[in-house]
């Protein structure tokens, strides 16, 4: 192929990336703490109902951004008042979450089906842009992808570096020890949700905001599950997070163009790409057994004590 | 400031105590549904009674519940044999399409075969593809330890796509007016209705797999083992007992009652394969099989009650043009208040400081 096909085609893994980076990056946070939260597919489409909602009657997309984000970490707050406060499962729960959230979703959406919203435009970076092959890729994208790159490198001070990160880590790898010492696991672990939630409801704006304009039922479409699934792809780890999340923006965006380009392969093969990859990459990261990596106590609740 | 603690019970909670915690669940999701419908500008008294009426009210509302239970109560039974060992199949959508998708290439490759043979090779070609669908997950936890919640997800994507590739394509009806979908079944390929109801024999078939599945783990000894490994899964490796392939074999099983469901709906329901078979069953089954605690006899009262709340929601459709996705509201919110009440099973919640 030639350069003017495939630069263009990596812009638009980076741009189809993007939400599914916000989501994975988020669940990542919230894991770390102790905390499965399978629901981050529901609390990525509420985020993307309130962002487009709120951007449509605002007009501001940037608070409609930060407004989807708040309402991801309410959306994941149901997850921390069933499992913190009541102890129940966890991967039901999450599981739960997911069915609230598309039904919540397209309940309060049916109206706003097929309307527009004002969003996200692309924004060249000055002289950043103008790099050969690595400007037109990274650099002339839209606000929204530019921030998410500062993302990753926080976080790993954060969990490294930071008193608090760690003990956030600790609630996540030895809440019987860090209780001993004196941590509040508890309040860590809902940190952990609202802060996750927070990310997955911005990854759902982005979908509503950026990547299309526009109000569809479902949007979404089971990229909150790939974030699951890239999390694990990840070790855990925020960096390779941004890995993963590029390798499944470019399945999408190469089976866009394919479609485009009227290949002999019907639609649906073409649409089970991404699913068959999640499946494909999760075999390969179990596979190298690192999944040692994975928060020791995840998706244990904590024993109430007296 | 008002403080509460948790303290331990000294013995379970009761059957009375039990009922009282699932019916203020119950109670609280329909209160914060109401309050979901007033949003909306709908009147909450009014909605919950069409909802009600819509389900339970008539006799062929009742027929339309128990019509719509049949594929939920199989799906769910699948689910509660795969959640019984600790795994979590959450393929059932996948699977029953699959199951259906067997079905149909039986019916239309051998129509004119008798309806004693016809069926019942239906019944296999749904059940090995619906079984195969779930083996997969199976085999790659066991070689490569990955997660099958979310292997068992992606498949029901895959699948869908795959029944949709099919309708649309190779097997699409000539004379559909481009509708995604294949010719009729002919008349021996089609499970028929009880008597003069609307009802088809499907829920023969369902209880006498619940009766099966119920025995199978009473009393056998593979049904018995499936429970020690259930309860715990450390102790149970240590007794010796083959884990792994137990995990394959319920998923097999799981996979085969949801693919059985599948049949079901494309020879009875619609007699033939289409996208519009596929309106989350395999979703509501989770829900249902957790509701009833993995229990046969209450997977079929709980299957009955959401499969009402379905067509329920159909009639506030109808009636006060309220979405459809309400009932994935309602859906949701019983599954979190359950699972919330879960804690007072072991646990009382006290007034106090700690």
């Amino acid at each position: 192929m030639e350069i003017a096909i495939i630069i263009p085609l990596l812009a638009a893994a980076v741009q189809s990336g993007t939400p599914i980076l916000y989501a994975t990056l988020g669940e990542i946070f919230t894991e770390k703490s102790g905390v499965l939260n399978l629901g981050v597919e529901g609390a990525m489409i509420i985020g993307a109902l309130a962002g487009f909602i709120v951007s449509r009657y605002t007009g501001s997309p940037a608070l409609g951004f930060l407004m989807a984000g708040f309402a991801g970490a309410l959306a994941t707050s149901i997850h921390g008042v069933v499992c913190l406060w009541f102890r129940g499962n966890q991967v039901v729960s999450g599981l739960a979450l997911t069915i609230l959230g598309a039904g919540l979703a397209n309940y309060l959406g049916t109206s706003y089906v097929g309307i527009s919203a004002p969003g996200f435009k692309t924004m060249a970076v000055p002289l950043l842009s103008s790099i050969p092959v690595l400007g037109p890729i990274f650099f002339n994208q839209d606000i929204l992808v530019y921030i998410s790159y500062f993302i990753p490198p926080a976080m790993y001070i954060f969990f490294t570096s930071s008193r608090f990160g760690l003990g956030l880590r600790a609630a996540g790898e030895y809440p019987a020890a860090a209780t001993a010492a004196g941590l509040n696991v508890a309040a860590y672990r809902w940190f952990g949700i609202m802060v996750g939630g927070f990310f997955m409801g911005l990854g759902g704006a982005y979908l509503s905001l950026a990547y299309t304009h526009l109000w569809t039922t479902n949007l979404t479409g089971g990229r909150g599950w790939i974030a699951v699934a890239l999390v694990i792809f990840a070790f855990w780890r925020p960096g390779r997070a941004v890995l993963g999340a590029y390798l499944f923006g470019g399945i999408m965006a190469l089976q866009l163009r394919l479609q485009a380009l009227g290949t002999q392969l019907p639609s649906s093969i073409l649409l089970m790409l991404p699913y068959a990859l999640t499946v494909f990459v999760l075999v390969i990261s179990s596979w190298r057994k690192k999944t040692s990596e994975e928060p020791a106590a995840l998706g244990v609740n904590l024993e109430p004590v007296d | 400031m008002l403080h509460f603690r948790i303290t331990k019970r000294q013995e379970p909670l009761g059957a009375g105590g039990s009922c009282l915690v699932l019916l203020s669940a119950l109670f609280l999701s329909l209160l914060l549904s109401g309050f979901l419908l007033f949003l909306r500008g709908t009147p909450p008294v009014d909605g919950l009674l069409t909802l009600f009426q819509g389900a339970f009210g008539t006799k062929w509302a009742i027929e339309d519940s128990i019509l719509k239970a049949i594929p939920i109560f199989l799906c769910s039974l699948g689910v509660a044999v795969a959640f019984r060992l600790q795994i979590w199949n959450i393929g059932a959508e996948g699977q029953f399409a699959l199951g259906a998708i067997g079905a149909t290439w039986i019916a239309l490759t051998f129509p004119d075969w008798p309806k004693a043979a016809l069926l019942p090779a239906m019944i296999v070609a749904a059940t090995v593809a619906g079984g195969a669908w779930g083996m997969i997950p199976a085999i790659l936890r066991q070689r490569f330890k990955t997660n099958e919640i979310i292997v068992t997800l992606m498949m029901n994507y895959i699948a869908i796509l795959f029944l949709q590739y099919l309708v649309y394509g190779i097997w699409k009806d000539p004379t559909s007016f481009g509708f995604p979908m294949t010719p009729e079944f002919s008349e021996n390929a089609i499970v028929g209705k009880i008597g003069t109801t609307s009802i088809n024999w499907g829920l023969a078939h369902c209880l006498v797999l619940g009766i099966l599945v119920w025995g199978f783990f009473k009393y056998t000894r593979l049904g018995f083992e499936l429970k020690a490994c259930g309860d715990n899964v450390r102790a149970a490796r240590y007794a010796g007992l083959p884990y792994d392939r137990l995990v394959v074999l319920v998923m097999v099983l799981s996979g085969a009652l949801a693919g059985w469901a599948g049949f079901l709906e494309a020879s009875a329901t619609v007699n033939r394969l289409q996208p519009s078979i596929i309106v989350g069953y395999g979703y509501t089954a989770i829900v249902v099989a957790w509701l009833a605690r993995l229990h046969p006899l209450s997977i079929g009262i709980a299957s009955f009650l959401l499969a009402g709340l379905r067509v329920g929601v159909e009639n506030l459709q109808l009636d006060l043009q309220v979405p459809a996705a309400f009932g994935g509201i309602i859906e949701g919110l019983i599954l979190l208040t359950v699972l919330a009440g879960g804690l007072f099973t072991h646990y009382r919640i006290v007034r106090g400081k700690t």
